[in-house]
């Protein structure tokens, strides 16, 4: 392939390109990573809270956030740097009988996958978030080999470390233009010029369907916004990501935890959904999520938050990722979609489109391509515990 | 230490004495002050240890912009600058990081108001915005995070320049706060919401503002201006993030407002006006000033500013920069070296001076990121004072009240705006000119004044009060920036007004009658402590500090409308009379007590702190420069901006790193402003809504 500048241009420096640049130069691939931004991780990826589990309803989610968390467990040994990675485990409480019936059913499921689950007592919970509200509470799950890291270290370390294997990144350059020449090498085109490879990697997050576009492939995205805020840090007095799924007026679920620093990270799901890609903070975010964090668990009023930013997740119609090669071009592969847990799945799915393009595959690959496809019927019923 | 009980301009504290601990100590301090203060007041300079490295923490900002005076109180980490003492308050120091909350105390509802202005800061822009608005009965809401109006007017001790008619010339800011703020009482539609924060702007055309620390207010408004004023450039060099570096800013809260003498002596870095001014108040508070130090070849502040503390005794060295700041635990000394024209300092010129506080003085930025913010979420915002640009506060004042009459006209009300005022406020923001040649004093006369102002500015005071009218500008620039001359066709009376209000105290008067032979009275303006009678001696300098002699006081005198400035008489020789600019109240050699050989720090340039609130250094922030980073928002992931501050105190300091290493700042993507501008507590925002 002479007339290739590169193996593999990957489309997006966010969660899903950065890892996948790391591992397809790690496999000895050229890869250019191109950017619109001016530095890895500044589109949703940045707004991402942090957390990270495998204990999903979603067989595909389970596999690819099972490898993600080998990935981000050790990376600090393997790779030297430092990702605020925390094993801190999740918990979900349930202070209805119907939430933990429904909480319950799904620890069985998850067990019978193969996910280190349990179910745990009120007492057990209040030893591990000191201070949670203990009136109606009906028990927990707790997954403890689920975490957190700092997408922005995780996005600076992936970078570093894909630098170390070769991978050239270009910020500032927006894609105009993709063309297949007739030997097969793909051009993607910006303002800058031209870059020539074998394959492409569309990880353009919520600027994916403009990607797709420009292939004829209809992507169907519909983000929607989510508001997150972080504290000033103080001693860490609990360990883990703390997931209250029930609804309130103007929201649903929330989730918080304390970063390696010491820091309150949290974030809330608007209901009804805001979509758009307005990424603009409003006036309602704080008053909603404190009352509701306040009232479930008190001692965190007192704790200052520093500061609130607002982002999206990229949603598919029903809740599930696209990892697909693009139906009409051959060696373009969308890695799109990823419904605001682009951060979490991202190592997996880097490895992932890792092997696709090595022509690899690992026990569960085909089953997730399938689940995972660009032409499934989007419509299907919505996940239990997105 | 206590607190300052005597003062030229200002009265002592008067609050009740109260006890507190600190670090199981008991100390006392005044009721109400803020927890900071008090703890400067009683000797403490650590206040914490930074959970990073260790390394000493105290009072910087002063104006909770920072964290670094956060002290623990009833188990909460609080900013001592904003927390008022209480009786009984038991403060920790802040070791490690804060301790984890125990419980929260939830706080009323979310208030939620309708204005048709408002008005972020009520310092001399705000109020005299407030005043056009209020003049109109339009409903309007003015916040500003201190406790009485005025912003750093309150700071003023000396008499404002620009013309008395414009803006209040000859008065001192302090008075002029007082005054602006009695002016607004008579407009029931302003209200005044004090300790408040505007904390955030959102999307949805909601400010958001935090009361008293604790309650939580979404207010809506048609027209917004935010004259949130200035922020004090920092500095970076070895020593920068001791306990005893700040800004003058602080410094001038502590001493002036506070009434705290927060040092025995300082040095200054930074030769504009607000170091100048700062070297003033330092020694009206009765604090030493060892020197103060301009890398430039000469000032940027007003001459006149120079002038005044030179003659006071205090040494200005020109071209000359910071090396470092030196001590353990605290400032003990500071070094400093000739700039050479990169304003680099230059080899083996250091020379170390002792001194317990090192003022930082270099420069303002205008608080506009509000306002930025504001603007691009599609709010009718205005910015005036120094959130606009930098100036001086008169300019600020003229902004403030065109800004007020520029939101009539955005409400709906037919308002003419004179064509003059953007004009004068143009004039009252001019840089200082250059020094000119000034005529020779008439001495063919008996009683004449003798003009020391040789620089133009915008200031006319003295020819506003002659009894004779026999000062007038002179007519280069047609406006305020003229210079005064005298008018030797004039029979001056020697009446002392014009010594009394010019305030740059650039006025003396020499009166030849009924001498000694040989003698003549000089007539010197004095803002100083004074216990002097007559027959004490007093060092008279020329205009640029130089001795000219020991002479007698003959009496003093005082202006009926200067109150609080002298008229010192003494009795000299005829010929010096008119030479007379000033007298000492220190001795530059007593006080500049040179430490030999020079200290010089153990530092590299790369273990500088650039960010002192999460403690990053240079050479941290130039590997990522050399690694290609080209974007503040990368930066974060060695936490440069990560802080309380948010990257608004090394925002330039970072910018200046890229640009040594060769980068285009213009090429560097600008950090994301996310809200809040001020950390709030969650329970602030979780009060009991009404449903």
């Amino acid at each position: 392939m002479a007339k290739t500048d590169y193996d593999a241009i990957v489309i997006g420096a966010g969660s899903i390109g950065t890892p996948t640049a790391l591992f397809l130069s790690r496999a000895g691939l050229r890869v250019k990573v191109i950017e619109a931004a001016a530095s890895a991780g500044q589109g949703q990826n940045k707004t991402a809270i942090g957390g990270i589990r495998a204990t999903h309803s979603d067989p595909g989610k389970i596999w690819l956030c099972t490898d993600s968390l080998e990935v981000f467990r050790h990376w600090e040994e393997n790779e030297g740097g430092d990702i605020g990675w925390i094993q801190g485990g999740y918990v979900f409480p349930a202070y209805t009988p119907e939430h933990a019936e429904l909480l319950q059913n799904l620890v069985a499921q998850q067990r019978k996958a193969g996910l280190e689950i349990d179910w745990i007592s009120p007492k057990r919970l209040e030893e591990i978030v000191p201070g949670i509200i203990a009136e109606g509470l009906e028990g927990s799950t707790h997954s403890p080999g689920d975490g957190s890291a700092s997408p922005l270290l995780c996005a600076s370390e992936f970078e570093r470390v894909a630098k170390k294997h070769g991978a050239e990144f270009a910020y500032r350059q927006r894609v105009t233009g993709i063309r297949v020449e007739t030997d097969g090498t793909k051009v993607v085109e910006t303002a800058q010029g031209e870059i020539r490879a074998e394959w492409i990697v569309n990880a353009a997050g919520t600027g994916a369907d403009r990607i797709g576009e420009m292939l004829g492939t209809s992507i169907p995205l519909c983000p929607d916004n989510h508001e997150a805020g972080i504290t000033e840090p103080v001693e860490r007095f609990f360990e883990p990501m703390v997931v209250d799924i029930r609804s309130a007026p103007g929201s649903k679920n929330y989730y918080f935890y304390q970063n390696t620093e010491g820091q309150i990270v949290f974030c809330i799901t608007p209901d009804p959904p805001l979509y758009g890609v307005d990424i603009r903070a409003t006036s309602e975010f704080l008053p909603m999520v404190a009352s509701r964090m306040v009232g479930l668990l008190p001692r965190l009023g007192a704790i200052r938050v520093r500061r609130t930013w607002r982002g999206q997740y990229p949603n598919t119609p029903d809740g599930i990722p696209i990892i697909a090669r693009d139906p009409s071009t051959e060696g373009v592969i969308h890695a799109v979609g990823m419904c605001g847990q682009g951060f979490m799945l991202g190592p997996g799915v880097a490895r992932l489109v890792t092997r696709m393009i090595l022509g690899e595959k690992a026990e569960h690959d085909e089953e997730i391509l399938r689940l995972w496809s660009i032409d499934r019927d989007f419509g299907a019923a919505d996940e239990a515990l997105r | 230490m206590s607190h300052i009980d005597r003062h030229p301009i200002l009265s002592p504290p008067t609050g009740k004495t109260v006890q507190f601990t600190f670090d199981g100590r008991t100390l006392e301090g005044i009721e109400g002050e803020a927890v900071s203060s008090a703890l400067v007041a009683n000797g403490v300079t650590v206040f914490g240890h930074h959970p990073k490295d260790g390394a000493p923490q105290g009072l910087f900002c002063a104006n909770g912009q920072c964290s670094r005076c956060t002290v623990v109180i009833d188990g909460r980490a609080v900013k001592s600058c904003i927390t008022p003492l209480e009786e009984g308050m038991q403060v920790e120091p802040l070791r490690g990081r804060p301790p984890a909350p125990r419980e929260s105390v939830l706080s009323d509802e979310v208030e939620k108001l309708a204005v048709r202005a408002l008005i972020v800061g009520a310092g001399p822009a705000g109020l005299k915005a407030a005043l056009e608005l209020g003049k109109r009965g339009v409903e309007t809401l003015i916040v500003d995070d201190k406790d009485r109006p005025g912003g750093k007017l309150v700071l003023q001790t000396h008499n404002f320049f620009g013309s008395i008619d414009d803006c209040h010339a000859g008065t001192r800011g302090v008075d002029i706060a007082t005054r602006l703020a009695d002016e607004l009482k008579a407009f029931p539609s302003v209200r005044l919401w004090l300790e408040s924060q505007a904390v955030g702007v959102f999307s949805d055309g909601k400010i958001g503002v935090l009361r008293e620390g604790k309650r939580y207010a979404l207010v809506e408004c048609e027209s917004l201006l935010v004259a949130a004023g200035a922020r004090e450039r920092a500095l970076a060099f070895p020593g920068c993030d001791l306990p005893g570096v700040y800004g003058a800013g602080a410094f001038q809260t502590l001493v002036n407002r506070d009434m705290v003498p927060s040092s025995r002596r300082i040095f200054i870095v930074g030769g504009g006006n607000v170091g100048l001014i700062a070297a003033y108040h330092a020694l009206q508070a009765g604090i030493e000033v060892a020197g103060v130090c301009e890398a430039l070849p000469s000032v940027t502040g007003y001459k006149v500013h120079a002038d005044k503390i030179r003659r006071l005794g205090v040494p200005v060295f020109e071209g000359t920069t910071i090396v470092s700041a030196n001590g353990r635990d605290r400032v003990e000394s500071v070094t400093v070296a000739r700039a050479d024209e990169s304003l680099r300092p230059v080899e083996g010129t250091w020379r170390t001076f002792a001194c317990d506080t090192l003022l930082v003085a270099v420069g303002l930025e205008p608080v506009n990121e509000f306002a930025r913010q504001a603007e691009s979420f599609g709010f009718k915002v205005h910015a005036a004072g120094d959130a606009d640009r930098i100036a001086e506060a008169s300019a600020a004042m003229f902004g403030g009240k065109i800004a007020g009459l520029n939101m009539l006209k955005e409400l709906g009300y037919d308002v003419e705006i004179p064509p003059d005022l953007a004009r004068t406020a143009e004039i009252l923001r001019s840089k200082p000119g250059e020094i000119v040649a000034r005529p020779e004093p008439p001495l063919e006369k008996e009683v004449f004044p003798v003009l020391h102002c040789s620089q133009p500015i915008p200031c006319n005071p003295c020819t506003s009060v002659c009894e004779r009218n026999g000062l007038k500008l002179e007519e280069v620039f047609g406006n305020i920036l003229d210079l005064p001359t005298f008018d030797s066709s004039v029979d001056c009376t020697a009446c002392g007004k014009c010594a009394a209000i010019c305030p740059g105290l650039a006025i003396t008067l020499v009166d030849r009658r009924k001498p000694r032979p040989g003698f003549a009275k000089v007539v010197v303006p004095y803002e100083m402590n004074l216990d002097a009678q007559p027959g004490d001696e007093f060092d008279a300098t020329d205009v640029y500090g130089n001795l000219l002699g020991r002479f007698p006081l003959l009496k003093v005198r005082r202006a009926k409308f200067q109150d609080r400035r002298s008229l010192l008489v003494l009795e000299v020789p005829r010929e010096v009379a008119h030479k007379i600019a000033g007298v000492r109240v220190q001795d530059p050699e007593i006080i500049l007590h040179e430490i030999t050989p020079p200290i010089l720090p153990e530092t590299t340039p790369d273990d500088v702190i650039v960010c002192q609130c999460e403690r990053v250094t240079a050479g941290e922030i130039r590997q990522k420069i050399r690694e290609g980073v080209r974007d503040l928002n990368a930066l974060k992931s060695i936490r440069v901006g990560m802080g309380a501050c948010g990257g608004k105190t090394c925002g330039s300091l970072v910018l200046r790193l890229f640009r040594e290493e060769g980068v285009d700042p213009h090429d560097v993507k600008p950090g994301t402003i996310r809200p809040l501008a001020f950390e709030v507590p969650l329970e602030a925002f979780a009060g009991k809504t009404k449903e």
